[in-house]
């Protein structure tokens, strides 16, 4: 079968590529377009490593072919800091060092971000059930979910 | 121990040490432009990937690659007559090899037979479909003890016993035999006026790092070869590829990527040989990604266990005799570290009468890696089950029972040497004395506490660290081990706080492997610990030459010239004739007093300073499903020196939820046929964040008498615990003593259900 030519808008820039009929989306935007922010660690929707949002859902990019993308608006971790001011969120990933090896942390942020969206007050148990598709096995979640709450109160000030 | 004189900073009053500034290269990680393993591509790859057997053990017939090689887009395919024996009589190269690629039967469901580099991934795997493979099945066994009964299927052959007097005339699976201890414990049990036996099982755990093993590799015609790869050794993959190749070492450059997390699996070599040889057949690069599948079948795991264990003590709580016979589970070649569980079972303890035993056994599972303080997490389970039992039976408190047992300065070890100053007395009566040991339990059914006690030993080894001044006044500090969890913000502290220069003022790269002189792998906690002495150390040597510069300068002796706080100074009769001299102002001159100015340090690091922690944990039990919730959880443990306190929690708090998940859920499971059933992360379940609660971290700072500023290592010790002290909760909660791990629903049920 031959390719197929996709247009879509990835963190705010309109781009175009051809990808194999079966290919996943997180396959797409690491090897086609090299936004390699967007982590394998399973490819079965298990770890949550390269979610990204689609129109603003929350999903495994894995599990997305790249060819529903067509007309879909894509954000991924490269997307949120704006210029050189980061998102409140990897501010206080940082700060807060939740994040170890750093393989999960982009799932993490973008996880988070979707969440804050929908709730900017967030209690520790919506926080840790929300963010339960997303594996992390270095750091234990403790620094993770005190980094999403320190980044929820910001947002908040901040608004 | 050896370097006992090095601990210097008694009393010391540190300006960056002990601060928790942002990680050099956090801002790559958070935006998605730090290069894992996956992230690299070299011009014109190809795409490697490997065949794999179905079967637990058989021999290989016969291999037909013909209709692979002619499938278009395919340049290149590889059997073991790829990978000729070049191990001459090094046994471990050797099995290296045998576990790279299958020779003439597979050992293990997962074990790598064939592998192919085409022009895309797709055409990669239809091209491995079309390998032909000719097994005939052989019988196998995977579990440890039934490969040790008489008649068990030889696994690889079987061996003769080392470790035996005399020696076996018969082969076996039991690969090795270990034995430690002191005393005679005969008398000691005799002693005793209580005596505690039981047998314990735990099941194969995998490391269950998130990046997938990955590496580019490339082989140019004249042997010049690059490969980078995510791994946490890249000198150990140069040595081990090198070999296996039959390069120079001197011409394979190794560059290691960012790390997705290792605890040990990446320690080992896997995909990264084929993808050498696959470039040297095809003349391309080759990159290669393991699938998750592949993770779970063909890397890690640690060893499953069977274990007994006897502890006498008297009335009062002290324990006269301690003995333990552990059985491991050590994949096709052996090599289960049983000996340092028989090291470090009752090594918490000081202990009159002592003795251990471990076996390796050989199965039919994959090659075993090291995971975070290999083997201490399931003899530490045995051993603190059954001090609790006694804890228990004797009405006594569990800590002030643990403290009178405890370890101390001068105590000889149960695995032979005699401890210098060491922190599990302190870390229990930390825990003694914390409101989460006095504190009521949160009110509510079936809901207990329990603590347990570890001990890791920490490793150093060979390091090798280089450090370049720039005129700017910054530094590049170049270290040769992968960071995989902050280790280049712990070395750039050293560097600063030695330097007396700004945190900022530090760049701390990882060099490849044709940039210094050999490092040993990221393990045993020894990258702080070495890397930071060897950080400190070449400090020191780019002061003195910084030093003897600024007596050039001032045309004074060089030992009238001391450094502080980033500038030289003239001392003694000379102080205040001359204006101190900046890190900057000397290097910007550097050209006009002698060139260049850098420092190094190449050392063999002894002297790492055992570790110790303590963890108490609460839980509830549902006894209708038998699903444990974690109520509450602390972790206690001693880390020397904390350079930066919030990795130092990160590993505690790391550890503590890796050894939860092992105690509760995660297991290897094996069908009768030997295959691997549950290979994904669905199945294999590692603690979500709703599994857990917040995790309580409490450093003690006990100085290392082997380091400057006294660090110990901290990540591995964190991990042993957790199995006892959720064992130990578990029992308080339901009055259920748990034999086996994991402790998952449907186990832990079955034993409520058997007791009601
Ligand atoms: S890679 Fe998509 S969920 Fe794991
Ligand atoms: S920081 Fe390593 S997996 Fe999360």
């Amino acid at each position: 079968m031959s390719n197929i030519h996709v247009t879509t808008t990835v963190n705010g820039d309109v781009m175009e590529f051809l990808c194999e009929p079966d290919e996943s989306l997180m396959d797409a935007l690491r090897d086609r377009l090299s936004l390699t922010g967007v982590k394998e660690g399973c490819g079965s929707g298990d770890c949550g490593a390269c979610s990204v949002t689609v129109d603003g859902r929350l999903v495994c990019s894995c599990l997305v072919l790249a060819a529903e993308a067509e007309g879909c608006k894509i954000t991924t971790v490269e997307g949120l800091a704006k210029g050189d001011k980061l998102h409140p969120l990897q501010q206080k990933f940082l700060e807060h060092a939740a994040l170890q090896c750093g393989i999960c942390t982009p799932g993490f942020l973008v996880a988070s971000k979707a969440l804050l969206d929908r709730n900017p007050n967030p209690t520790e148990h919506e926080i840790r059930y929300w963010l339960a598709g997303n594996l992390c096995r270095c750091t234990g979640y403790d620094k993770i979910v005190r980094a999403v709450v320190d980044a929820a109160a910001e947002l908040r000030r901040t608004a | 121990m050896a370097q006992d004189a090095k601990f210097e900073a008694k009393g010391r009053k540190f300006d960056v040490v002990g601060s928790r500034p942002i990680r050099p290269d956090g801002i790559d990680k958070v935006t998605g432009r730090a290069r894992f393993g996956a992230d690299m591509t070299m011009p014109g790859q190809l795409y490697g990937k490997v065949l794999r057997s179905p079967h637990p053990h058989a021999m290989i017939k016969s291999i037909d690659v013909s209709a692979a090689e002619a499938l278009p887009g395919v340049k290149a395919v590889i059997t073991s007559k790829d990978l000729p024996d070049l191990s001459g009589g090094d046994q471990g190269m050797k099995d290296n090899l045998i576990n790279t690629l299958a020779r003439d039967r597979v050992l293990y469901d997962g074990h790598a037979v064939a592998a192919v580099a085409a022009i895309s991934n797709s055409i990669a795997l239809k091209a491995l479909k079309l390998i032909k493979v000719t097994y005939e099945a052989l019988p196998h066994v995977t579990d440890v003890d039934e490969a040790m009964k008489d008649g068990a299927p030889l696994v690889n052959g079987g061996a003769i016993t080392s470790g035996m007097e005399p020696a076996p005339t018969k082969k076996s699976n039991i690969i090795a035999r270990h034995q430690f201890g002191h005393g005679d414990i005969a008398k000691g049990f005799a002693e005793a006026d209580i005596v505690v036996e039981r047998s314990f099982t735990t099941e194969a755990t995998h490391q269950g790092y998130i990046e997938p093993h990955a590496c580019v590799a490339s082989i140019n015609a004249d042997g010049f070869g690059d490969i980078w790869v995510s791994t946490q050794g890249h000198y150990n993959v140069r040595t081990t590829c090198s070999a296996l190749l039959g390069l120079d070492s001197a011409k394979l450059r190794v560059t290691a990527s960012e790390i997705g997390g290792g605890f040990g699996g990446k320690t080992v070599t896997n995909i990264e040989p084929l993808a050498l040889a696959l470039s040297r057949k095809s003349n391309r690069p080759v990159k290669m990604v393991m699938s998750r599948e592949e993770v779970f079948r063909g890397t890690g795991p640690t060893a499953s266990s069977s274990i007994w264990t006897k502890i006498g003590a008297k009335k009062d709580g002290r324990i006269t005799a301690a003995h333990s016979i552990i059985k491991f589970q050590g994949g096709p070649f052996g090599g289960s570290l049983v000996d340092m569980g028989a090291m470090a079972a009752f090594a918490c303890y000081d202990l009159p009468n002592v003795k251990t035993e471990g076996y390796d056994v050989l199965c039919n599972r994959p090659r075993l890696a090291a995971y975070r303080a290999p083997s201490a997490p399931m003899v530490t389970f045995a051993t603190e089950s059954v001090v609790q039992e006694i804890c228990d039976r004797l009405g006594l408190d569990s800590a002030s029972m643990r403290i009178m047992n405890a370890a101390k300065e001068g105590t000889k070890s149960s695995y032979g040497p005699t401890y210098g100053p060491i922190g599990i007395r302190a870390t229990l009566e930390a825990a003694k004395n914390h409101p989460h040991y006095s504190a009521p339990i949160a009110p509510g059914k079936h809901r207990g506490r329990g603590m347990a006690c570890g001990f890791w030993f920490n490793f150093g080894g060979n390091t090798s660290v280089s450090m370049g001044l720039n005129g700017d006044g910054t530094v590049a500090l170049s270290y040769g081990n992968p960071d995989i969890g902050g280790t280049r913000a712990s070395l750039s502290m050293m560097a600063a706080e030695e330097l007396g220069i700004p945190y900022e003022k530090v760049r701390c790269v990882i060099a490849d492997t044709a940039t210094l002189g050999h490092n040993d792998i990221t393990d045993g906690s020894r990258v702080t610990f070495a890397a930071g002495l060897a950080t400190i150390e070449a400090a020191r040597d780019a002061i003195k030459k910084m030093c003897a510069r600024a007596a050039k300068t001032w045309g004074i002796a060089e030992d009238a010239v001391v450094w502080e706080k980033g500038h030289a100074k003239p001392a003694g009769s000379n102080a205040g004739k001359f204006e101190p001299l900046s890190l900057k102002q000397i290097v910007a001159a550097s050209g006009n007093t002698g060139g260049p100015i850098a420092g190094h340090y190449e050392v063999f690091a002894d002297g790492a300073g055992v570790s110790f922690g303590t963890h108490i944990a609460d839980v509830e039990v549902d006894v209708e499903t038998g699903k444990v919730t974690v109520l509450r959880y602390t972790v206690f443990q001693d880390a020397g020196k904390a350079i930066h306190p919030a990795y130092v929690e990160g590993q505690y708090q790391g550890g503590a939820a890796q050894g939860i998940g092992w105690a509760l859920n995660e297991e290897y499971i094996y069908g009768k046929d030997g295959r691997l059933q549950n290979a994904g992360f669905l199945d294999y379940r590692i603690p979500v964040c709703s599994d857990l609660p917040m995790i309580e971290a409490v450093i003690l700072e006990i100085p290392n008498p082997g380091h400057p500023y006294g660090v110990r290592g901290v990540g591995e010790t964190p991990i042993v615990p957790p199995l006892g002290a959720m064992a130990n909760a578990i029992a308080a909660a339901t009055g259920v003593r748990m034999g086996s791990i994991p402790m998952s629903p449907p186990r832990l049920l079955k034993a409520i259900e058997e007791k009601a």
